[in-house]
């Protein structure tokens, strides 16, 4: 029988009611992004000679318009989630994973080895990123891999501050002592007692670290440094909305909309999750 | 008239399971009279004491009624307006009274100041009376320090100061010495006897350690699962308490009589 | 030959804050323990009885003196070094919800030890031993698969001190065990700790706050006052004649259910004396300060901890003026 304490978790993330919509919205722009395309009439690439950059009330069969080529714009669009969702789980995972061992570790063992890591973040905290990214992508070319790596790269900085100082915190804890009079070795007092106690504001900042990356990406996609033809991220669709503003809104208006909807989604879900998971639970 | 006269007091707590904690109590307290409620964890005694004061968590409902002098002290609203009726009250532990980031004189001032109108010239010289009434060693030089600077026993008799700014006429309190050591308890069990005594206090005590009643209380309400199962004269309860539950409780404090 | 031994222990720890200085919570301590002896230590918080416990299971370094086990030094091995003896020497912590990893099941917290002092136990074996282990101490198994939010102080205890057991220890030093739970609930725990005691003969140091539990468990005391030991007797020489001040303050201090309680309170209140914090001259007895019994020698001279009858230790300047043990502050 699994824990009471995810179980009462996920009790009072019910109740949240903003929470909840948040993962509804987000569970269908994941489906809608995964299996929506299938679905749509039109694939990301077809040119529709007859219906160039025409408004989504006139074109037919083209919900949401299309796009200055004549390409359906609402599967562009999915596409384009797609990708973003893609790129910004990974980083985010790569993030988390790299992040919380660096803090654990640093945190758990304190002094010299702790002061030499967190060190370490502090310079890397000190480049800036777009710099980075700009050198990356020069020497590796664009593309989703260097896209990672750059944004990879800077996201577990932040991760490893924060599972720092709660791991700081979590080594004071008595039971962490008494781990050590039970004869736990290093490894194993972080990987069983730190870190899963630590997993509430990992959690909570995993989650509000994607809308994040995905901000970035699309910056830098829009930038004009990030992803290229054929990949299309909602950054690089928004940039050539933007372009086309005055003349075909929807071209902007759709994937930005899409875009808010969900930074929105995922920035209310990781609110109510630092609710629910406060450790207030004694 | 009773100073303190609780009726029915029925307090339960929304939620799955939703849980009644006092079950219908009634209990009176005279004028400069001690009384102890004595019960284990689980017992609904703490929660009989926040509902007198207005502490009750938000999903906690106080129903019945808790007069003192006459007058109804349930639904008052929060625990600032109770303490300006002439109620003060000590927590188990000092830090729920006192806030860590203000050093001490201030906040001794600020209750006499906010609760009892009092000017700051007043709430000063009063604070520093209590201070002194506490018999707390370098006055002058606690006024300025934090809460932390001190010790659990300091600590404790500086939240008893806080209760004792203008001078209420009743005082809760809620396991006033089990955070301490023994030899502490005693200073403080000590004295929260002679301040009752010195200023015609009465009190209504809230603890689990028969040790700390038989120093302090008149009489005796043993709480068990949210009822009062056996209530007396101090004295004839240490004598010789009617209920097993009372017994058991009795039983269980560790004395130095009988050792192997 | 004693099964642990401690000589000349010395604890520092440097005290941040309004200038930085040195508290010396252990000072000097000697005493030892033999196979199957319950050894007491009693004092208020901060005398350092903590401090020392911890010191002998090597979570604190020593800044002096010898640890031995079984006529071994164990006091300057590192932390690997030591592992092994964890099997041996084992500590039940005093506060059972902040010792027990809330995201672990009673079960897997007594477990664990087993992990890695025994390594060639699987996860069944482990699981078993643990089970039965507490069942040793009355938690079934279904409370065993409870987290410890769920449960008592009480029944939290008792996983704890299962836990400490499961390795099959020789000696374990209990950190006021029974301080955090409701006076009712202590005397279970007590008696449970008695059980053990009677059935493992384990070799222990029973770490307490309150003499009178002390009393019940200990067959010898020893009463320590800011970093030293200051009086080491038999349970009824420490209860019907002390010869300390400060023992004579503890058992003053135990609070009492008799008739009597409330007159010896009300006289102590006339005599209400607040504890002092500042830190004594070296060379004077720690305790003047709060002494009834002051001599203006006691506060230049610190007292030496000499012997004084059979099997007795005390450390005072008075100590031969009352052959009889100190009387009740009361009456003086």
């Amino acid at each position: 029988m699994k824990s009471g304490l995810w179980h009462d978790a996920l009790g009072q993330l019910r109740g949240d009611r903003a929470a909840m919509a948040s993962l509804v919205v987000l569970g269908t722009l994941l489906i809608a992004a995964i299996a929506g395309p299938a679905f749509v009439g039109f694939r990301e690439d077809e040119i529709d000679w007859a219906n160039m950059a025409a408004s989504p009330f006139e074109a037919d069969g083209h919900w949401l318009g299309t796009d200055r080529l004549g390409r359906d714009l609402l599967v562009r669009t999915l596409h384009g989630l797609r990708v973003s969702l893609a790129i910004a789980l990974a980083a985010t995972l790569v993030s988390l994973v790299i992040g919380v061992a660096w803090g654990a570790l640093a945190g758990y063992l304190r002094g010299r080895a702790d002061a030499l890591m967190m060190r370490f973040v502090d310079v890397l905290y000190a480049l800036p990123q777009v710099f980075f990214v700009i050198i990356l992508t020069v020497v590796f070319g664009r593309g989703p891999l260097t896209l990672l790596v750059a944004i990879g790269a800077f996201g577990w900085l932040t991760m490893a501050r924060i599972v720092r100082g709660q791991a700081l915190a979590l080594r004071e804890r008595e039971f962490v002592e008494a781990a050590i009079v039970g004869g736990a070795g290093t490894l194993r007092i972080v990987g069983r007692h730190i870190v899963p106690n630590l997993l509430g504001p990992v959690i909570v900042y995993a989650t509000l670290t994607v809308p994040q990356v995905i901000l970035v990406e699309s910056f830098l996609s829009f930038l004009g440094i990030g992803l290229q033809e054929p990949l299309a991220s909602l950054g690089n669709l928004i940039a050539d909305g933007a372009a086309e503003m005055e003349t075909a809104p929807w071209m902007l208006a759709v994937p930005a909309g899409c875009l808010v909807l969900l930074v929105f989604s995922f920035n209310f879900l990781g609110d109510g999750l630092r609710d629910a998971l406060d450790p207030r639970d004694r | 008239m009773p100073l303190l006269e609780i009726r029915a007091l029925t307090v339960e707590f929304s939620g799955t399971p939703a849980v009644r904690a006092v079950d219908g109590v009634d209990l009176t307290v005279d004028a400069r009279e001690s009384v102890a409620i004595v019960g284990e964890s689980g017992s609904g005694k703490s929660q009989l004491l926040h509902a007198c004061i207005g502490l009750l968590a938000a999903n906690g409902r106080a129903r019945g009624s808790v007069r003192f002098e006459g007058k109804e002290l349930l639904g008052v609203g929060h625990v600032a307006a109770v303490r300006g009726r002439g109620i003060g009250f000590v927590f188990q532990d000092a830090s729920g009274s006192l806030t860590p980031h203000l050093r001490i004189g201030p906040q001794l001032a600020e209750v006499g100041m906010a609760a009892h109108g009092m000017t700051q010239e007043a709430a000063r010289a009063e604070s520093r009376r209590m201070l002194e009434c506490v018999h707390l060693p370098d006055v002058e030089r606690r006024l300025m320090q934090y809460p932390h600077e001190l010790s659990g026993g300091m600590r404790q008799r500086v939240a008893i100061a806080l209760a004792l700014v203008a001078r209420p006429r009743l005082l809760f309190a809620d396991e006033p010495t089990t955070a301490l050591d023994v030899t502490v308890q005693a200073e403080i069990l000590a004295l929260v006897a002679e301040l009752c005594r010195e200023f015609g206090m009465a009190l209504l005590l809230v603890t689990h350690d028969l040790g700390v009643v038989a120093a302090l209380a008149d009489r005796i309400a043993v709480m068990q699962g949210g009822r009062f199962v056996e209530t007396a004269a101090a004295a004839d309860f240490l004598a010789g308490p009617r209920h097993p539950y009372s017994a058991g409780l009795l039983a269980a404090v560790p004395t130095l009589a009988g050792l192997p | 030959m004693s099964l642990l031994e401690l000589r000349g222990v010395t604890v520092r720890f440097r005290q941040y804050g309004a200038g930085a200085r040195e508290l010396v919570a252990v000072n000097s301590v000697d005493f030892a323990i033999g196979e199957h002896e319950m050894l007491g230590l009693v004092g208020e918080s901060g005398c350092g009885k903590t401090t020392l416990g911890r010191a002998i299971l090597r979570l604190v370094p020593l800044a002096a003196g010898e640890v031995r086990w079984r006529g071994a030094r164990i006091d300057r091995l590192g932390q690997r070094a030591f592992r092994p003896l964890r099997g041996e020497l084992q500590y039940v912590f005093q506060d059972p919800h902040a010792c027990l990893d809330p995201r672990m099941t009673l079960l897997e917290s007594v477990a664990e030890p087993l992990r890695g002092l025994d390594p060639d136990t699987d996860a069944l074996d482990r699981a078993r031993r643990a089970q039965e282990r507490l069942d040793e101490v009355g938690i079934a198994a279904d409370l065993a698969a409870r987290y410890p939010h769920q449960l008592s102080g009480g029944q939290l205890q008792r996983a704890v001190i299962a836990r400490a057991l499961v390795v099959d220890p020789r000696f374990v030093v209990c950190d006021e065990p029974v301080s955090a739970l409701d006076v009712s609930v202590q005397g279970q725990i007590v008696s449970l700790l008695e059980r053990i005691r009677d059935e493992r003969g384990l070799a222990s140091l029973f770490i307490s706050h309150n003499l009178a539990v002390v009393a019940r468990l200990c067959r010898r005391v020893m009463v320590m006052y800011r970093g030293r030991i200051v009086e080491t007797a038999e349970r009824r020489a420490i209860v019907e004649t002390p010869l300390h001040p400060y023992t004579r303050e503890l058992l003053d201090a135990v609070p009492g259910i008799d008739a009597g309680a409330r007159g010896r309170l009300l006289r102590r209140a006339a005599r209400a004396r607040p504890a002092v914090d500042d830190s004594t001259p070296a060379a004077a007895c720690a305790y003047a300060a709060r002494c009834p019994h002051v001599l203006p020698r006691c506060r230049v001279e610190r007292p030496a901890l000499q012997p004084a009858g059979e099997s007795r230790l005390v450390a005072c300047h008075r100590a031969g003026e009352w052959p009889g043990g100190l009387p009740p502050l009361a009456s003086v």
